[in-house]
């Protein structure tokens, strides 16, 4: 069932009503990771050479330097795939005998200020015999080249492979082949706030509170005491305010490793504020990759196979918990996208090079693979003649269930209803007739699509495809009213800007007849919430959000038992609503904080019935789900310097059930601002000897109020089984079908002088050059 | 660089006597020496805005500023926007239009409109998208925040 978005009436959930978490925020009350004053500073020294072997440390006298020598019984981070190949490589926690890229810390200055730190940083000699370095997969790919690994003497250290067994005849069939190369640059998610790390040590118990800047606060602790040999209970993990994450705050790094390590030995408080050039060196990138994609279409333009050979450059290490697997893997899970395509043939590679390991980021790998995707439709729709929007209409996804070629189950979505919405909206034959005007006055319009799925919301099941020797997915949610009638969630989940604090909160209202600002969301403090698994792909309104209306329900159930005894009415006849169990068509009504002190203090007079208190447990752990969207942008590029300004962009989206639209729309701009700075501006850049020349925020380019252009958003709601709040999750479309849309959009700008732009990002540059080549060769 | 100079800042009204080395920023000497955590460091070196603060009547980043330089002067931070419990229309905005998401960025949005709206109250919208364009946020895509100053500056004007 698909209908347009509107609010519902009554209810909490589906209303725009201001996030909870943003009082203190606007205030500047709330509490970041940097904000901690620490007895100890430290300042992590980092390779400059991106390959070679440590010949020797040399510290300053009376300073603490601490060293990969002082870390006897400090195993490395060796994540572990049970699949395809994956070859176990392991990051010291502190460089042990070489290095494998600029910025791997090698040791670690401790001292009572941050400045005295630095200070010390830089009177440390590190002396490197420099080895040759590779920084480019394709590279690393071919014979003799540098072996970052010795475990893995041709760098690959994941490869997956599947062939449906249709593929060779469907293919040889085609009317038509179409075969290119994309490319996408290396990035960084950049959040505003860069890694931090806190750590305190309690001469009481021995325990150590780990305070820090990560999305996942359980599993830091989980990793860090396995790392260290402590039992992880002797480990506190906060996750206060964080301020942005992406996914890159996601991996375990070794600088927490060592915060923690130190705060036991001096036991004592330790601090560590990343700076932004340590943020762009070695707080993980993302989506280097080349993708050789080959669709082949019947004579009516329909996709019949689809063969790709992607290499994912996944740097020096691989990433704990997710592996080095997360982009190649999904990439080959996930390429065929929304469409048809039912014969398929794909090897991905996860290749490692000298370069700072490569993380999960917004998205993960469908930002390139939608972009690859997109490019192969709407060249296939240039050779066969027709508008874009008429080969995805022909090739998209309209009946469901789909099975993939790859296995995946598509549950109900609108992939065609919200391109037909984006259409509605854009008026294409008068665009083509503004476009044709332009290029006759010499300037370059063009349209670009993109219709894509977001898959959300997947718990365990769909991680155990990957054969993760830990297998994220469920979570827990334990909400409890206290005898004031006031309700605490605590939750598995750790948002950081998503509003999760108000939308879980709209959703427990709804069940137990309270008002939002009366339920308060626990999360990020391995003390107080649940084991759980963190925020990241867009699964937690779908998961910690349906495992918050399982125990809600069974909140209200109990709410219902008592006010049943208490109104001496069938709890069938009473609602909770307006802070008050009514008994329908009577005027008996009880307010729920009394029902609440009853709970606790009255517990006689349920004749054991009851149990005592108020908390309910609830779990969840879905299959997944899809998001689906359609992009439009229109821009307009300068030829004269290849400068792209977007004109317009439009979408149109179904994330299942909106539980706050004010914030979903929010998530989808952030994304799309992402999508737009991946298309146009950002990319880490490496020298070959495997320098970084990027490493200020004026040479990496995330997008201001100045590129990121008016975005207009139209919604649909499919109401899907697969999630039982019906909400889909949204965090990751916007930067998922952006690049694509924006991409096409220049290429379709750029037609008359028969280019093709098969890049991310395409900056003023780029296009540039590509268009002097044309030029040139026509001349 | 050990020697400490002492200094007086004056925060949201209030003076702070401290004693600081010549090179420590005035985010610093903000955040750490004062404890007004409110304003935030992003990058330090003055790309992203995130610490901005009015020092007297300019919007600065005070990542770029010496503590030392800002002796005497009046510094407002986003700590001092409120008036008691009444939020600045600026804040309220930010609330009602989502103009904010992780939070980090905020204060120094706020401190730059403030300084702007004060000094520009009819400000035109393209000027004021090349003022905001000052400043990075990473969540919110911008648009909200568009939104949010365009409110508070037609409360402001009212």
């Amino acid at each position: 069932m698909s209908v347009p978005t509107q609010g519902s009436g009554m209810t909490w959930v589906g209303r725009s009503i201001r996030r909870l978490e943003d009082p203190a925020l606007v205030a500047g009350q709330g509490h970041f990771t940097a904000d901690l004053q620490a007895a100890h500073w430290v300042r992590f020294v980092r390779s400059p050479v991106a390959s070679g072997r440590i010949d020797r440390i040399g510290v300053p006298p009376n300073a603490n330097v601490i060293t990969a020598a002082d870390l006897a019984g400090v195993k490395p981070i060796k994540p572990m795939l049970h699949k395809f190949s994956y070859v176990p490589v392991a990051q010291p926690v502190l460089a042990a005998d070489v290095v494998r890229f600029v910025g791997e810390v090698v040791a670690a200055v401790v001292a009572a200020s941050k400045e005295e730190a630095e200070d010390i940083a830089d009177r440390v000699e590190i002396e490197i015999v420099p080895l040759t370095a590779v920084t480019d997969a394709r590279r690393a790919l071919a014979a003799g080249a540098p072996v970052v690994h010795p475990e893995a003497p041709g760098n690959v250290i994941v490869e997956g492979r599947i062939k449906t067994p249709d593929f060779d005849a469907t293919r040889a069939s085609a009317h038509t082949l179409i075969q290119f190369e994309a490319h996408s640059r290396r990035q960084n998610a950049t959040p505003l706030e860069a890694r931090a790390g806190h750590t305190a040590y309690d001469g009481a118990t021995g325990r150590v509170t780990l305070t820090c800047t990560t999305q996942m606060p359980h599993l830091t602790r989980t990793a860090i005491a396995d790392v260290l040999g402590m039992p992880e209970s002797d480990l506190r993990v906060i996750a206060p305010d964080v301020g942005g994450g992406f996914g890159q705050k996601m991996s375990l790094t070794p600088e927490y490793v060592i915060l923690v390590w130190l705060a036991r030995r001096l036991r004592s408080s330790v601090a560590w504020t990343e700076d932004r050039r340590e943020n762009l060196m070695a707080g993980f990138h993302s989506r280097d990759q080349v993708i050789t994609l080959e669709g082949a279409f019947d004579k009516d333009a329909r996709l019949t196979a689809l063969s790709a050979d992607i290499i994912a450059n996944v740097g020096a290490y691989s990433c704990f918990p997710t592996t080095c697997g997360v982009e190649p893997l999904m990439a080959m899970a996930e390429l065929p996208g929304p469409y048809q395509a039912q014969a398929y043939d794909c090897v991905s590679r996860g290749v490692v090079t000298h370069t700072c390991p490569m993380g999960p980021y917004r998205g993960v790998s469908r930002p390139v693979i939608t972009f690859a995707l997109e490019r192969l439709m709407d060249k296939a729709a240039a050779r066969f003649g027709i508008e874009p929007i008429e080969i995805r209409r022909r090739n998209l996804i309209d009946r469901f269930p789909y099975k993939s070629a790859t296995g995946l189950t598509f549950d109900e979505a609108s992939y065609r209803q919200t391109l037909e919405m984006a259409v509605e909206h854009i008026d294409l034959p008068a665009f083509r007739a503004r476009q044709k005007q332009a290029r006759a006055e010499g300037r370059y319009l063009g349209i670009g699509f993109s219709t894509f799925s977001e898959r959300t919301g997947y718990g365990s099941p769909a991680f155990a495809a990957r054969g993760m020797e830990i297998t994220p997915g469920w979570e827990n949610v334990e909400i409890t009213m206290d005898p004031s009638g006031l309700v605490e969630a605590r939750i598995g989940s750790s948002p950081h800007g998503q509003g999760l604090r108000t939308t879980l909160a709209q959703i427990i209202a709804d069940e137990i007849g309270v008002e939002p600002r009366q339920i308060r969301v626990v999360h990020g403090d391995t003390d107080r919430a649940p084991y759980g698994w963190g925020t990241f792909a867009s699964r937690s309104l779908v998961i910690a959000g349906g495992a918050s209306l399982i125990a809600a329900q069974k909140l209200r159930t109990k709410l219902l038992k008592i006010a049943s005894h208490l109104l001496e009415a069938s709890a069938a006849d009473i609602v909770l609503e307006g802070g008050m169990a009514k008994v329908s068509g009577t005027d008996r009504s009880l307010p729920i904080a009394t029902m609440a002190r009853q709970a606790y203090y009255q517990t006689h007079r349920f004749n054991g019935e009851i149990d005592p208190g108020l908390t309910e447990i609830g779990a969840y752990d879905p299959a997944g789900t899809f998001s689906n969207a359609c992009h439009v942008a229109i821009v307009q590029v300068d030829i004269e310097t290849g400068h792209v300004a977007i004109e317009k962009f439009l979408v149109a989206e179904d994330a299942g059930r909106i539980i706050n639209p004010m914030i979903a729309d929010g998530q989808v701009h952030g994304g799309i601002a992402q999508g737009i700075g991946n298309a146009l501006l950002e990319e880490i850049v490496y020298s070959d000897t495997g320098d970084i020349l990027t490493s200020t925020l004026a040479d990496y380019l995330p997008p201001t109020a100045r590129e990121v252009p008016v975005i207009e958003l139209h919604h649909m709601e499919t109401y899907s089984d697969a999630s039982i709040t019906k909400a889909k999750g949204v965090g990751e479309g916007g930067a998922i079908g952006a690049p694509a849309a924006v991409i096409n959009a220049i290429n379709d700008a750029l037609a008359p002088f028969n280019i093709e732009i098969d890049e991310i990002p395409a900056t003023p540059r780029k296009i540039r050059a590509t268009l002097r080549s044309a030029m040139e060769k026509r001349a | 660089m050990t020697g400490k100079v002492a200094i007086t800042l004056n925060i949201n009204g209030r003076d702070h006597a401290i004693s600081v080395e010549p090179r420590r920023t005035l985010a610093d000497a903000i955040r750490e020496n004062c404890g007004q955590t409110g304003t935030h460091i992003g990058c330090e070196h003055g790309v992203c805005g995130a610490c901005t603060v009015i020092v007297g009547d300019d919007p600065v980043r005070s990542c770029l500023m010496f503590a030392a330089q800002a002796d005497g002067v009046p510094i407002r931070t986003v700590e001092g926007l409120a008036k008691g419990d009444t939020l600045h229309p600026l804040q309220r905005a930010f609330m009602d239009h989502h103009g904010l998401q992780c939070g980090f960025c905020t204060p120094g949005f706020l401190m730059l409109a403030t300084a702007v709206l004060e000094r520009e109250p009819n400000i035109t919208d393209d000027d004021l998208l090349d003022v905001l364009a000052s400043n990075l946020c990473r969540c919110t895509g911008y648009q909200n925040i568009i939104k949010a100053v365009r409110a508070a500056a037609a409360e402001m004007r009212a």
